[in-house]
């Protein structure tokens, strides 16, 4: 029995072995959001054309708030054109979408407006006040919002047609205060 | 000499607020670089906000600046930043509950380490001691002892 | 064409290698030596086809070679000559041709130097070097090979990573891949004693230089790294305990215990366990390092990359790791030592002592930088463990690592007497205690810089101690001082060799404690004409100038630099590279023996009109590279040929 014990010595590697191949099912850049579920954070922007961006003046709709770049390639590029079809879709039916570009200078962000056509209101963050209010850790990132103003879902990377539609029908399904 | 005491306890006085002002100015860019080394930028992996050079973490300096000169304590505008980020954001697990583990470990690790050794020392030691038990020689035997040496010489 | 001839060399390699590992086991095993003849020529096969591939690899950059990707990703038209030939290792496949090349390399100088001395530990040795050879070039054919082709052949390439153009690019992965392939050769021999049963001191005797010559160039590779990252990254610091960087220092700390324990072995022939655990951990973490930069299971500024590669390199770690260890216990009633020690206080119990500091260091770097992988997966909340836990946990042990430093060399084997450590350690405790007391007097308030500096004090009086005292005997012999001296470090070179490295150790930790404790920073926004100030230094922002470069645009700030007298300007930058997504700082810097004056440039008006400096004052940091150069002549020193005087 005692010669057993020896066998211990490589046996104990195994739980560093598996834990390391455990560590391929995660993303390192994958960080939840404390802020799901709790109030988003209010803010006031200014448009790039000049009009007041205020959060709060969007209650009662569902609120698409995404965190965008110029130099943010491929995501930003992915998204952008995805962001304005289901803009020009749901704009009717009580959905808003707000974008706020961050760490930019304000010629490329109105060049990336201009060239993807975007018509959605887009403000810039020039302090990082709003991104940092957040949680904001890296662009792109979208923030759905219900009705009530809370933060319900946080999508990291580009935002694709079916994340998009499929949380928004989720929120617009929603009635009254949860 | 009551009224030299009332006036040095005033010098005194003023002298600390006059100090106690004019260091929170100075203490400001100390602060802002106390609270912000804790803090991991969220861009650069493993740098922390007082080190990194990118855009991000100069504009979270910032935010760290603005608040404290708004009066707010470094362990509040800590707590801001873990509120948004959560536990990720501190560069340093916090002491609590599963988090003891990475803090308590190394230190059982070292205390183990210092036991077996001083238990394999002990253990060496004395086998050492127990095979270097000096030979008892009795008087008879140092008499032939003597003899043989002088008879060889 | 290229790239096809290259691949094929590859493939040849491999097959050469997966033969020769088998032929060289079966000959070990059989005692056939045509078998290990023929793994032999199989090694100079493989030696050859990699350097081609290298050379290939080398000409695909110089010639712009864009059908090929690994070219296409790592330069464009507008990459500089000699980036073009450092880029080769730049990158994630280029790393792996280096590493098989070095290994093959040292599989080489393995099969010159041990083919006669070594009979029954060489064929195995040379057998798991061509395994571990095998892996790698599996790697570099399947999962990573340099010579993939791109197609439709791009116009113009991505371009070398901005941070890798600087000539710490052309040394850093060369210092510490030497060093990690290094370790594989006491491995191998390692794995040699255990599989023959020859688990005496033949091994350790063999690898003894082997360890010295990887110990250092893993030491330069971590030297150069700190010094890359303080003169290029832009954050004024040269360790961050970032998780690749960990997983290179682990070995380091482990290498070093491994490189003391064997002196106990040499004399003592005990520890015969634990010397063969301590290479196996060793070896097993430079698997893991590479396995962490390719993996991108933790999170780190050097990561290359994901994908396969990081399950083939976690799957060669479990082997490896399973298998040694296996043998172990396989072995394990042949390695048990019987014990034997005369006293507790010994030299024997400093090498212990220290032994069990260094190991508990590198336990302490692993399972922090493990940490965030095991509270996500069982408690699903990601931590992050960083700086500050790393100093504060390994802080006091390489402090006492310090203080062993200095009673280790000096206390007598087996027995220390009380009056042998009255002789040797009273002026070096006085001297330490004065210094203390001084740098009390110069203001000194934290006790932590104090101790380190009474400490290394402390260490450098008992080693003046040894060599005054030996001097002097010569000299009483008759000898002169400068004969008497240089005889007496070149007959006793390892231990001579040994207390310079030792000394480079000090200068080091003092570099490093300077800098902690004393160094100062500031941040401010300055308009043009303005002065900023900190530690006497006055710097005025005199503007912004920009230039167009080769590959990328550049933004330079101006600012002259003065205390009492007039010291020039510095000119910090930021680099926007049209392939990089966020602009690279390119820092200016002042040094000097007492302090660094460092400057950063961050936000900055277009117009020039005002910009962001932050400004830091780091004392002390130039003596941990002259440590480094001390430590290269100790370590030369000490793998001097063994003198064997007959006078």
């Amino acid at each position: 029995m005692r010669r057993l014990w020896r066998w211990l010595i490589p046996l104990a590697v195994l739980p560093v072995l598996v834990l390391l191949a455990y560590g391929f099912r995660m993303s390192p850049r994958d960080i939840p959001s404390p802020l799901l579920d709790k109030p988003a954070p209010t803010f006031a922007l200014t448009t790039l054309e000049g009009a007041p961006l205020m959060l709060a003046a969007h209650r009662g709709k569902v609120v698409v708030l995404n965190f965008w770049a110029s130099w943010c390639y491929p995501g930003c590029y992915e998204e952008a054109p995805i962001l304005e079809k289901n803009w020009r879709a749901y704009r009717e039916r009580g959905v808003v979408v707000l974008g706020v570009a961050i760490q930019d200078k304000r010629e490329a962000a109105e060049k990336f407006v201009r060239d993807f056509g975007l018509t959605f209101p887009n403000a810039q963050d020039l302090t990082g006040t709003v991104s940092v209010d957040f949680g904001v850790y890296g662009v792109p990132e979208t923030f759905f919002l219900d009705r009530q103003g809370r933060i319900r879902v946080k999508h990291v990377s580009a935002v694709t047609d079916v994340v998009f539609r499929e949380t928004v029908e989720r929120l617009l399904a929603e009635t009254g205060a949860r | 000499m009551r009224a030299a005491l009332r006036l040095l306890v005033a010098a005194v006085v003023a002298a600390a607020i006059a100090s106690a002002s004019a260091q929170s100015k100075a203490v400001s860019e100390e602060t802002v670089h106390e609270v912000a080394v804790q803090l991991r930028c969220v861009v650069c992996q493993n740098l922390s906000v007082a080190d990194s050079p990118s855009e991000m973490a100069g504009q979270m300096r910032a935010i760290i600046r603005e608040r404290l000169a708004a009066g707010e304590s470094p362990d509040a505008v800590q707590r801001y930043f873990v509120q948004r980020y959560g536990e990720w954001i501190l560069l340093s697990p916090p002491r609590r509950g599963f988090n003891l583990l990475v803090w308590l470990l190394p230190l059982v690790a070292v205390a183990a380490g210092l036991a077996i050794v001083a238990i394999l020392i002990a253990r060496w030691t004395r086998r050492a001691r127990g095979a270097a038990e000096p030979v008892v020689v009795d008087a008879a035997m140092s008499e032939r002892i003597r003899r043989e040496v002088e008879r060889g010489s | 064409m290229t790239a096809d001839v290259g691949f094929g060399m590859t493939v040849v390699a491999l097959v050469l290698a997966v033969y020769g590992g088998v032929a060289a086991a079966l000959g070990a095993r059989t005692g056939r030596s045509a078998l290990v003849e023929s793994a032999q020529h199989a090694a100079l096969g493989i030696f050859t086809l990699v350097t081609a591939c290298f050379a290939l690899l080398t000409y695909a950059f110089l010639t712009f070679d864009f059908s090929i990707r690994y070219v296409a990703s790592n330069t464009n038209l507008g990459t500089p000559f000699y980036y073009r030939i450092t880029g080769v290792w730049g990158a994630l496949e280029g790393s792996i041709i280096l590493w098989s090349w070095m290994l093959a390399l040292y599989t080489l100088i393995l099969i010159v130097r041990h083919r006669e001395g070594a009979r029954e530990l060489y064929p195995w040795a040379l057998a798991t070097m061509l395994g571990i050879l095998a892996f790698f070039l599996l790697v570099m054919t399947v999962a990573a090979s340099p010579f993939q082709r791109q197609l439709p052949v791009p116009a113009d390439g991505r371009g070398l990573n901005p941070l890798l153009e600087d000539t710490g690019m052309i040394t850093h992965p060369v210092a510490l891949y030497l060093g990690f392939t290094g370790f594989t050769v006491p491995f191998a021999f390692a794995m040699a004693a255990l599989a023959a049963g020859r688990v005496g001191d033949t091994w350790l005797v063999l690898t003894r230089r082997w360890t010295i010559v990887a110990w250092y160039f893993l030491s330069l590779g971590l030297l150069i790294g700190g010094w890359w990252s303080y003169h290029v990254l832009g954050w004024g610091g040269y360790w961050a305990w970032d998780p690749v960087e960990n997983a290179a220092f682990m070995p380091w700390l482990t290498g070093t215990a491994f490189l003391h324990s064997v002196m106990i072995q040499e004399r003592r022939r005990i520890l015969k366990l634990w010397n063969i655990v301590l290479v196996i951990l060793t070896f097993g973490l430079t698997l893991f390092g590479t396995f962490l930069t390719r993996s991108g299971v933790i999170a780190s500024v050097h990561a290359f990359t994901q994908g396969s590669i990081g399950a083939l390199f976690l799957g060669f770690l479990a082997l490896v790791m399973l298998t040694a260890l296996g043998l172990v216990a396989w072995r394990w009633d042949a390695l048990r030592s019987q014990g034997n020690l005369d006293s507790v206080v010994s030299r024997e119990s400093a090498f212990l002592l220290n032994n069990v500091l260094l190991v508990a260091a590198a336990f302490t770097v692993f399972f922090g930088t493990v940490f965030p992988l095991l509270s996500e997966a069982l408690r699903g909340v990601k931590v992050s463990v960083g700086a500050p836990f790393f100093n504060q946990v390994n802080v006091p042990l390489f402090l006492s690592l310090i203080f062993l430093m200095g009673v280790g060399p000096l206390i007598a084997w087996r027995r220390a007497s009380l009056e042998n450590l009255k002789r040797n350690f009273l002026w070096p405790v006085v001297l330490g205690v004065v210094a203390a007391a001084i740098a009390f007097a110069l203001g000194v308030r934290s006790a932590l810089a104090a101790l380190t500096f009474a400490t290394t004090v402390f260490v450098a009086a008992t080693i003046t101690v040894d060599i005054v005292r030996a001097t002097r005997a010569r000299l009483r012999v008759g000898e002169r001082l400068f004969p008497a001296v240089g005889g007496l470090l070149r007959r006793h070179n390892r231990r001579y060799g040994g207390f310079v490295v030792h000394l480079g150790i000090l200068i080091i930790a003092l570099g490093v404690t300077g800098s902690h404790a004393w160094s100062v920073q500031t941040e401010t926004t300055l308009r043009r004409g303005e002065t900023a100030e900190l530690a006497g230094y006055r710097l005025r922002f005199d503007g912004l100038s920009a230039a167009e470069e080769s590959n990328h645009f550049k933004v330079v700030g101006a600012f002259t630099v003065t205390n009492s007298r007039a010291l020039g300007v510095l000119r910090p930058a930021k680099k926007f590279y049209p392939q990089e997504q966020a602009p690279i700082a390119y820092v200016d810097y002042r040094l000097g023996l007492k302090e660094d004056l460092y400057l950063v440039l961050g936000d900055f008006a277009r117009d020039g009109s005002q910009a962001t400096i932050k400004v830091q004052v780091n004392r002390l940091v130039s003596w941990i590279w002259i440590g480094g150069v001390v430590l290269t002549l100790g370590a030369l020193l000490a793998i001097l040929p063994e003198r064997r005087a007959s006078a």
